[in-house]
Formats: structure tokens, C-alpha cells, sequence
């Protein structure tokens, strides 16, 4: 099912959670909202399921106007951040609840059968009798997803499905969300703050600020060719340095980058610590390295410019640099934006 | 002990001499303020036998007032539990205008004189009030009868339950309700399969402490009902009359029924609370869902 929000418009009393929003998602689609805490993501899906409903805009799904239809007749399944499972109810029962309160009658083997199935899909056959207090958070997590399939939902929604779980079982079920979403082909979309989540499960990323949208695109696009500093700095580590351009290119130490596309004038430049090289010999912007961390997959260096300037960059483990050392940075590959 | 505290600092209170004060204090006070009535009552009801104890059980005027105690619950109760019920669920789940004004008005009867609540009911119902005449001329009796009992008893224990649910049900928040509807459940649904299943110690302990307010209000109740003696008299009232009667071992074997009946209550706030506690997977707020201390007068 196609969603489609058209400039939808959310105000919780003085305080606009967002503004005018237009968005497309195609059938089928895994959809990232990718933001800050106050960004409007949560907002934004919570109106998409009908959990809230927008001041203006509308929202379709497919051809028909869901803006007004309550969340109880909307078809979504919803995945709530702390999973909302019900607490004095079994593992099987909370899955069978929604086809149990349905309007669609179904046999008590018919009910019991669908539930074995999504145990099965979610990896949980023979913990259907527990309740949800004797099962790990990974698991009750995908608890809360079978419930949510359970009622062949139209749309997928996940509010930051993976919020409260360690960083381990956090990747292990992103991979098996993926996997649940290629085998089903649903719509889906959810809400996170964590970027790399984001990147990893998304077929197309939606950034949000203040409400508003910043950029949309696939991981690749976004990742690639941010639009903003905003969105660069979001994305992940990245140092800021200010130069002045023309016809191209900045001149930083003794070095010159090539900036295509950025206008002359000042602009500031962002560069990920793993674009940086670290190098003994001259050609690059000289640094003194203030301190070393060391990481399982490369070391750290936390430089200082001649300037003051801080800078980070990220050099392989075999790299001998150590605190005091004297050595230039060179620029791989960077991201300007004109002030 | 005296190795953890000679390493760092007593904390405020922590010197064992001021401990053992303080507890063998609180103890001395429980036991004179609290304790020791309560067993005098029972001393005093049985102290000219067990004979006259139940004669004057039996009396013809204890039993009314017993009867017309328990219909005044059979109706107060579960009129002031679906109030609380539902003034907590609209306060709770409901996001609305004047919700503190509700919260407020719900607290009013705990923080006035049941007295106050009486003599309003007075210039309400009563012959110079507001809708005197009007009952009068239709006939229908609320001061000095039944429906007035009831009234002023209702306005009295209004907040048990709904305190009671308040702070449990803002703890719960809406996730579950909002997960119940989202899987299509009607409103009446999710309160019945969702809601009342989390609620239930808490709603069962509310509904005990507003029944024993209910069967042992005094104030309120004795000034509209007009003490008639084996017709409008509540056993509280009662207990005063027979005691005003220098009937002593009346007067105690009648607030021995009401002592059992507080007993019981206390009991029963012990057992549902280790229930509620027992229940796991809650957020912790909510894992407990103990009055708010203070709150019971």
C-alpha cells in the first residue's frame, strides 16, 4: 500500500511538532524517519497509523483519503517503543488478541493455527505460553511485531523499534527485520534517532529536523551528497573547517582541495574522520596530535591545527603516531557548503 | 554495622543511639495513640460477658442501624466506584480542558469536614434551601431519610477509588490501550480486556477502603440524617447515641463491628498489595500499585 503524507501540518499547543510535510512512500517500501529527539518523527508516524490526527494536510493510503479514518479502522499495525505487549496476558494471547476483538469472525483453530505460524516467522515456537515479563526484550520485541502482523495490517509502523535493546541483539534484529520485510513485502515504516539503523535496514532515508524535512534519498544518496551541513553533521563524525572558494577549490595549509559545484566565497567544509590521512611528510594542513584511541577496527588521532582548530581522524591500527606528535592532514574527500 | 560506620561519616539520623530512639518513639506513640483504644474497645464490649454482648447486638435498633449501614454501601459503593473509574480513565487517557479543575474537584472531599459537607447538604435539600419546597411539595424525603444518607456518605468517599486508580493508570500510561485499539479492539473491549486486568488489585483496594469510610462516616451523615433513633440511624451514629445512654457495653460491642470491619480492611490492603506486587513485566512505577501514603485519612 502506497502512503502518501501531503503537507501535513501538526501543532501540539504553542509547540509546531511539524510542519508541512510531503512525503511518498511506495508500495512495499522499508522507510526510515531518521532525526533528532523533537524532530517531529514520532509525531509524524503516530499520524500516519491515526494515533494522532494532523491540524492540516491529509495522508492517503493508496487512492483513499486516511487522514480522518481512527487508528481502530485504519489497518496499520503499530510497533510501540517500549511494545505495549499486555502484560497479564500469554506470548500467545497478545498475538491472538487483535484476530480475537476482530470484526472478521474466525474459529478458535483457525486463530490458534495463525498464531503458531507467527511464532514461527518471529522465531519464538514454544514460548507462546509465556507471559511477557518471562521473555528477554529481543524477544519481546518480536512478540510485539508477530501481534502487529497478526491482523494483516496494510502498513507497518515501528516507533524506534530497536530503541531499548543492547547493541548486539539491536544488529542481530535489524538483519531478521529486514528479512521479515523481503519475505512479506509490506509496507513499513519506522522511526529511529540512530543513524546507522537507519542506513543498515532502509530502502530510502527520510531526515528531519524541527519538524521539516532535510533531505530524503536512498542510504547511498544521502551518505553521498548530503544537501546540508545539517544533515552531514547528523549522519555521523565530521570536522568543520571554514575557507574561502574560488572557481573550485579552497586552499587549506599548504594543501589546495577541489570542490566542485560550491560558489566562490567563504564556506564551511566538512570532512569524516576516515577521509583524513595522516601523514609525516609535508602537502597537507599541519597538526599536532593531542591524544590516540585506540579502537578494534583503527586508532583515533585527536589533532590540533596550528590555528587551534580541533580535528579527528581515523588511521588503520598499524599506523606508529603517538600523543605530541608533529604531521600533516591530508584531505581525501570532503563536503562545503556555502555560508 | 559498627564497622561500615566507623569508615565514612554517619549519614543525618544514622548514629545508632538516634535510630534506636526514634524507632522505640515511634513505636511507644503507635502503641498508646492507636493501638490501645482499639483494644479497649474490644475489652469494654465483652467486659459484662458475652451474653450481653451479643443482647445487645441483637437489639432491635443496633440490627436497623447495621441494616441501614450496609444498604448505604450496597448503593454508595458502587455509584463512587464507577465515578472513580471513570474519573480516572478521563483523567488518564483523555487529554481535555479543565482536567486539573477534575483533579481538584475530586480532592475536595478529603480536604473538607464531612460536618461541612453535611450542613451544605442542609441548605441544599433541606426546608429553607435551595430545593426544599420543591421536594417537599413533590413529596419526597432526602433529609432526615435513607437518600440522604447515601448522598452525603457518596460525597464523602467520592475520591477513594479514583485516587486509588489515578496514579497507577498515569503510571500505566496509554501504550496499552493505544496497542488494543490499534488492533482493532472497541473502547469497551480494550477497558474490559485490557485496562480493568492491569487495574484490578488496585481498583479491589480502592473499592474496600471506600466501603469502610462508607460504613463508619459520622460527621456528614449525622447531620442530615436526624439521629432517629431505629430509623435513620447508621451505626456510627448509633454507637453515640447508646454511649450519650450510659449504655457502655452497647455502645462498645457496636464499635466492635466496626473495628472488625477495619480490621478487615487492613488485612485486605496487605493481601492486594503483595498481589499487585507479585505481578511482573510493569514498568517499574507501576509495578506497586500502593496508595499514595497520606492520602488516607
Amino acid at each position: 500500500m502506497k502512503i502518501t503524507l501531503d503537507n501535513v501540518v501538526k501543532t501540539f499547543d504553542t509547540f509546531r511538532a511539524v510542519h508541512g510535510v510531503s512525503l511518498e512512500i511506495e508500495s512495499g517500501q522499508l522507510v526510515a524517519l531518521l532525526g533528532p529527539s523533537g524532530s517531529g518523527k514520532t509525531t509524524i508516524l503516530r499520524m500516519v497509523a491515526g494515533l494522532e490526527f494532523p491540524d492540516g494536510g491529509s495522508i492517503y493510503f493508496g487512492e483513499q483519503d486516511a487522514t480522518d479514518i481512527p487508528v481502530r479502522e485504519r489497518g496499520v499495525g503499530f510497533v510501540f517503543q517500549h511494545y505495549a505487549l499486555f502484560p497479564h496476558m500469554t506470548v500467545a494471547e497478545n498475538i491472538a488478541f487483535g484476530m480475537k476483538v476482530s470484526k472478521v469472525k474466525r474459529s478458535r483453530a483457525e486463530i490458534d493455527g495463525r498464531v503458531e505460524q507467527l511464532l514461527a516467522l518471529v522465531k519464538l515456537e514454544g514460548l507462546g505460553g509465556r507471559f511477557p515479563s518471562q521473555i528477554s526484550g529481543g524477544q519481546r520485541q518480536r512478540v510485539a511485531l508477530a501481534r502487529a502482523l497478526a491482523v494483516d495490517p496494510k502498513v507497518l509502523l515501528l516507533d524506534e523499534p530497536f530503541g531499548a535493546l543492547d547493541a548486539n541483539v539491536r544488529r542481530d534484529l535489524r538483519r531478521w527485520l529486514r528479512e521479515i520485510h523481503e519475505e512479506l513485502g509490506i509496507t513499513t515504516l519506522f522511526v529511529t534517532h540512530d543513524q546507522e539503523e537507519a542506513l543498515d535496514l532502509a530502502d530510502r532515508v527520510v531526515i528531519l529536523n524541527e519538524g521539516k524535512i532535510v533531505q530524503a534519498g536512498t542510504p547511498e544518496e544521502v551518505c553521498r551528497a548530503p544537501n546540508s551541513a545539517f544533515v552531514t553533521r547528523f549522519l555521523g563524525d565530521a570536522n568543520r573547517l571554514e575557507a574561502a572558494v574560488s572557481e573550485g577549490r579552497a586552499k587549506l595549509g599548504a594543501g589546495e582541495i577541489s570542490l566542485p559545484g560550491v560558489g566562490d566565497g567563504k564556506a564551511e567544509i566538512y570532512i569524516r574522520p576516515a577521509d583524513l590521512d595522516w601523514g609525516t611528510q609535508g602537502g597537507g594542513i599541519p597538526a599536532t596530535v593531542l591524544r590516540v584511541l585506540d579502537r578494534p577496527e583503527n586508532r583515533r588521532i585527536l589533532a590540533q591545527l596550528d590555528d587551534g582548530t580541533a580535528m579527528e581522524l581515523d588511521v588503520t591500527p598499524e599506523t606508529e603516531v603517538k600523543r605530541g606528535d608533529r604531521g600533516y592532514l591530508l584531505i581525501r574527500r570532503a563536503n562545503a557548503f556555502a555560508l | 554495622m559498627s564497622t561500615t560506620t566507623r569508615s565514612k561519616p554517619p549519614r543525618v539520623g544514622d548514629r545508632p543511639a538516634i535510630r534506636r530512639t526514634l524507632i522505640a518513639g515511634v513505636l511507644l506513640v503507635g502503641a498508646v495513640l492507636v493501638l490501645a483504644p482499639l483494644i479497649v474497645i474490644f475489652f469494654q464490649a465483652f467486659s459484662m460477658g458475652a451474653d450481653t454482648f451479643a443482647a445487645a447486638i441483637a437489639h432491635p435498633d443496633t440490627l436497623h442501624a447495621i441494616f441501614l449501614t450496609v444498604v448505604t454501601a450496597l448503593v454508595a459503593v458502587p455509584v463512587n466506584t464507577a465515578f472513580g473509574v471513570a474519573a480516572a480513565w478521563a483523567i488518564t487517557k483523555f487529554d481535555f480542558r479543565g482536567k486539573r479543575l477534575l483533579l481538584i474537584v475530586i480532592e475536595i472531599p478529603f480536604s473538607i469536614s464531612p460536618i461541612v459537607a453535611g450542613v451544605a447538604y442542609l441548605f441544599v435539600y433541606g426546608l429553607q434551601g435551595l430545593f426544599g419546597p420543591a421536594l417537599q411539595s413533590a413529596d419526597i424525603k432526602i433529609l432526615f431519610a435513607l437518600p440522604g444518607i447515601i448522598l452525603a456518605s457518596m460525597f464523602v468517599t467520592a475520591p477513594f477509588v479514583a485516587r486509588e486508580l489515578i496514579p497507577l493508570m498515569q503510571a500505566q500510561g496509554r501504550d496499552l490501550e493505544e496497542a488494543a485499539t490499534s488492533l482493532g479492539a472497541s473502547g469497551w473491549r480494550t477497558f474490559f480486556s485490557v485496562t480493568l486486568p492491569n487495574i484490578r488489585w488496585a481498583l479491589l483496594y480502592g473499592v474496600v477502603l471506600c466501603n469502610a469510610r462508607v460504613m463508619g462516616e459520622f460527621g456528614a451523615v449525622s447531620v442530615v440524617s436526624g439521629n432517629i433513633r431505629g430509623q435513620t440511624n447508621t451505626l456510627p451514629l448509633h454507637i453515640e447515641l447508646l454511649y450519650h445512654d450510659y449504655q457502655t457495653a452497647g455502645a462498645f460491642a457496636a464499635a466492635s463491628i466496626l473495628t472488625v470491619l477495619a480490621l478487615f480492611t487492613i488485612v485486605a490492603k496487605v493481601l492486594l498489595e503483595r498481589q499487585g506486587a507479585g505481578r511482573g513485566g510493569r514498568p517499574a512505577p507501576a509495578a506497586a500499585p500502593a496508595p499514595v501514603q497520606g492520602m488516607n485519612p
